[in-house]
């Protein structure tokens, strides 16, 4: 391995890739290539930083100089002032990590400052294609220990005390999953990963993949020692292409080096992997599902018991954690249960990973311990909403979860506070809305989600779902009565109570979370005929203040409805028959004269 | 619902070789049936009818349960997409950030729904959940290029870039 004297990291992780940084590494290699450094400057392309907001994110040391927002134009001026001349491109930093004209480690600044990263641990930090670096960092180094220093049992039991519970959305205990499967009789059993990532705010398995797979596939390993495995599965979405490739990538690696296949480090412990692509069905995050996915069928859940610990796949003793889970474990068997239970609240040991993201001005990837407040993540990692728009409730558990009202913002945030405030843990994403966002129109959104996605099998689920969504559709067009609400909550509870699979008995959440802290928002809809927020548009009307108007005809020439009409310098009139409510005009008008109420 | 696809099934000889290397490859594996069905995907474009028949002949398996699975999974499409396939992300981060308006300007324009195609094949317009890319939300992709930070204004000008392609 040649020796370099700086290293440009590189965000390889998708939000930042999406915003152009594959074209910059290349452009890097260029430049070095062009002032004659390309041996002594090593480029390396990382897995997530976490602040995908100010992406493309590039970090150079030995200086530990974070550059955000790095287009292909700046990377010249990069290379020939600091790596050439050793003089930092100040104008290029990201803001918060520069104080007095220095430079602060970034675990000051106020993203990094109140962060805990164990999962995310390499992310940003390794190279994920090169498995030499993960090893650097004590990779497999918890395999090794565990293959040769213990047993099994002692293996479960040091799962159990870490008190390490699924980080996927239920929150079951980790350790007594892996005693269930271990104790049934000898034979084919399987390890199983649960990556398909389907609440549609949060990527934080995906950043892991990207960022950091080998942790994933040593943790893996060690749980099949634990339960008695050969074989595990890696069922992960297709539409993460990037988390796919590294994956296998770290795979081919693994079993190169001896860290899977036959007898690894010399024992007799034999492991595989096989990645199975999902196929685009939310439903498929359900375990049962999930197996049903990986035997080549319709992915419908099946009910329990039996658990797949005792029948899962193929039918044969099965567990299934999910990735962040997983990232979790060789952290804790290098570390100790002590370490690992000191960390967090008392039921809920270690840190979590949070997608935060909406109206927000960090949004990125997040890993705090648990018990860490609401405020805390928005308020200080977050940095607030922008625009100067006040916060009005966060939204955690996706589809499955509810709303935090703001006069929650103090709550400390594990799985049982979230569930005793009527939301939860879920997978961690984390959607931040304001005053413009309506609590009804998002409950909305959730359940067009749920009915879209509901794979039919059971009756509450497949009807239930959709029958709410029709009282939902009435109240934001502003069609329902108050009778409507009741029986609204009464549908809710009732599929809370009967469906089959977890997703179909959380359906209902968005919307009990936001009747029970914005049920007067509901009322505005119903009673009053208006949405307070201003976003459900048969409730809304545009109109124009005939003071503040100048009739410059500007929105007329907008309006795709030809709805709004008048005569040059004097007042114009919007024909609220013909609007259509697309808002053109207001965007169009320079004067602030037309309003929506 | 999308219209289901008006256009013949016009498979070339080379993408029934390919299919027939990929099924023989996946005969006998536990499971085979998804792999396969994302193989065909990718040689064909879509899964018409004739594919899935195809499938279920090599992989000894009944073609409803064929059926049953490719209009299951969200990722199969048994419609041709378009040449340029327009994915609006419509995951919580980006909804919140106006997407919806996204997805029906583009609607407006270019007169064809969510899931369906322009008859001359150039476009297809589909609604995708979290692509990930949340802190340029909202965001949409056309092919392979991502364009972020966006409000329904921006549209015309995406579009105006293939149409005079």
């Amino acid at each position: 391995m040649n020796l370099v004297r700086a290293h440009i990291l590189v965000c390889g992780g998708t939000g930042c890739t999406s915003s152009g940084s594959e074209k910059l590494i290349s452009e890097f290699e260029t430049q070095l290539s062009r002032v004659g450094m390309a041996d002594e400057v090593k480029v390396v392309k990382t897995g997530c930083f976490g602040l995908c907001a100010l992406g493309p994110i590039v970090i150079v040391y030995p200086e530990g100089a974070f550059y955000s927002r790095i287009t292909p134009e700046n990377v010249k001026e990069i290379v020939d002032e600091h790596i050439v001349k050793g003089r930092i491109v100040k104008h290029l930093l990201y803001d918060e990590s520069v104080k007095e004209e220095e430079i602060m480690p970034l675990n000051d600044t106020n993203f990094y400052k109140h962060q805990m990263r164990i999962a995310l641990k390499n992310c940003g930090v390794i190279d994920p294609e090169n498995i030499d670096e993960y090893i650097a960092l004590d990779g497999y180094k918890a395999l090794g220990k565990v293959l040769t220093e213990m047993t099994p049992e002692q293996v479960i039991d040091i799962m159990k005390q870490s008190g390490l519970r699924g980080r996927g959305g239920g929150g079951f205990p980790t350790g007594l999953k892996w005693d269930f499967a271990a104790k049934q009789p000898k034979g084919q059993k399987y390890v199983g990963c649960n990556a398909d990532e389907g609440d549609p705010g949060a990527f934080m398995d995906r950043s892991v993949l990207e960022g950091d797979p080998h942790s994933v596939i040593e943790a893996m390993a060690i749980a099949g020692y634990a339960i008695g495995a050969d074989q595990g599965y890696i069922y992960i979405r297709a539409e993460y292409p990037i988390a796919v490739n590294r994956l296998q990538i770290a795979i081919d690696q693994a079993r190169e080096y001896g860290l899977l296949g036959d007898n690894i480090f010399g024992t007799d412990f034999s492991f595989n992997l096989e990645i199975r692509l999902g196929a685009g069905a939310f439903v498929c995050g359900e375990e049962t599902a999930l197996m049903t996915s990986i035997e080549g069928k319709r992915g419908e859940p099946r009910p329990r018991p039996p658990f797949p610990a005792v029948k899962g796949l193929w039918g044969k003793p099965t567990i299934l954690n999910n990735v962040e889970t997983y990232a979790n474990i060789p952290q804790i068997i290098l570390n100790g249960v002590e370490w690992f239970n000191n960390i967090g609240t008392e039921k809920s040991h270690g840190t979590k990973v949070f997608a935060l993201g909406g109206k927000i001005k960090n949004t990125g990837l997040v890993e705090v311990p648990m018990g860490t407040t609401l405020r805390t993540i928005v308020e200080d990692i977050g940095g607030g909403i922008p625009n100067g728009k006040k916060f009005k409730a966060a939204q955690t558990g996706g589809p499955s979860g509810g709303c935090i009202p703001a006069s929650l913002i103090d709550v400390e945030i594990d799985y049982d506070s979230l569930i005793s405030i009527g939301s939860m843990m879920g997978s961690g994403g984390l959607i931040v809305m304001d005053e413009d966002s309506c609590m009804v129109d998002i409950a909305k959104f959730f359940l067009e989600f749920t009915v879209d996605e509901s794979c039919g099998k059971c009756a509450p689920c497949r009807i239930g779902t959709r029958r709410m969504l029709e009282i939902l559709t009435k109240i934001t067009d502003g069609k329902a009565t108050m009778k409507d609400l009741d029986n609204l909550k009464l549908l809710a509870n009732s599929i809370k109570a009967s469906a089959l699979c977890g997703l179909g008995q959380t359906a209902p959440n968005p919307v009990l979370s936001t009747l029970r802290y914005f049920e007067d928002e509901y009322i505005a809809h119903i009673v009053d005929k208006k949405c307070p927020a201003g976003v459900c548009k048969n409730l809304l009307q545009y109109k124009i203040v005939p003071e503040k108007c100048i009739g410059c005809s500007l929105c007329a020439r907008q309006c795709p409805a030809n709805a709004i009409s008048g005569e040059i310098k004097s007042p114009f009139v919007i024909d609220q028959s013909k609007c259509i409510k697309c808002g053109a005009c207001m965007s169009a008008c320079k004067k602030q004269a037309i309003i929506k109420e | 619902m999308a219209k289901s696809s008006t256009i013949p099934f016009a498979g070339t000889k080379e993408q029934k070789e390919k299919l027939d290397a990929v099924i023989a490859k996946h005969k006998d594996m536990e499971g085979g049936l998804i792999p396969v069905l994302h193989q065909a995907q990718e040689i064909y474009g879509y899964l018409p009818i004739e594919v899935q028949q195809m499938i279920a002949e090599g992989l000894n398996i009944p073609m409803a349960e064929v059926y049953g699975v490719v209009t299951f999974y969200t990722q199969f499409t048994t419609n041709p997409k378009g040449k340029y396939k327009i994915a609006v992300c419509l995951g919580t981060a980006c909804y919140v950030k106006g997407s919806q308006e996204l997805v029906d300007r583009i609607s407006q324009r270019l007169n064809i729904g969510v899931g369906e195609c322009t008859p001359d094949g150039k476009f297809s317009l589909d609604a995708t959940r979290c692509i990930g890319a949340c802190g340029l939300a909202p965001v949409l992709t056309v092919n392979d290029d991502v364009y972020g930070r966006l409000t329904a204004k921006d549209i015309d000008g995406i579009l105006d870039k293939y149409i005079n392609e």
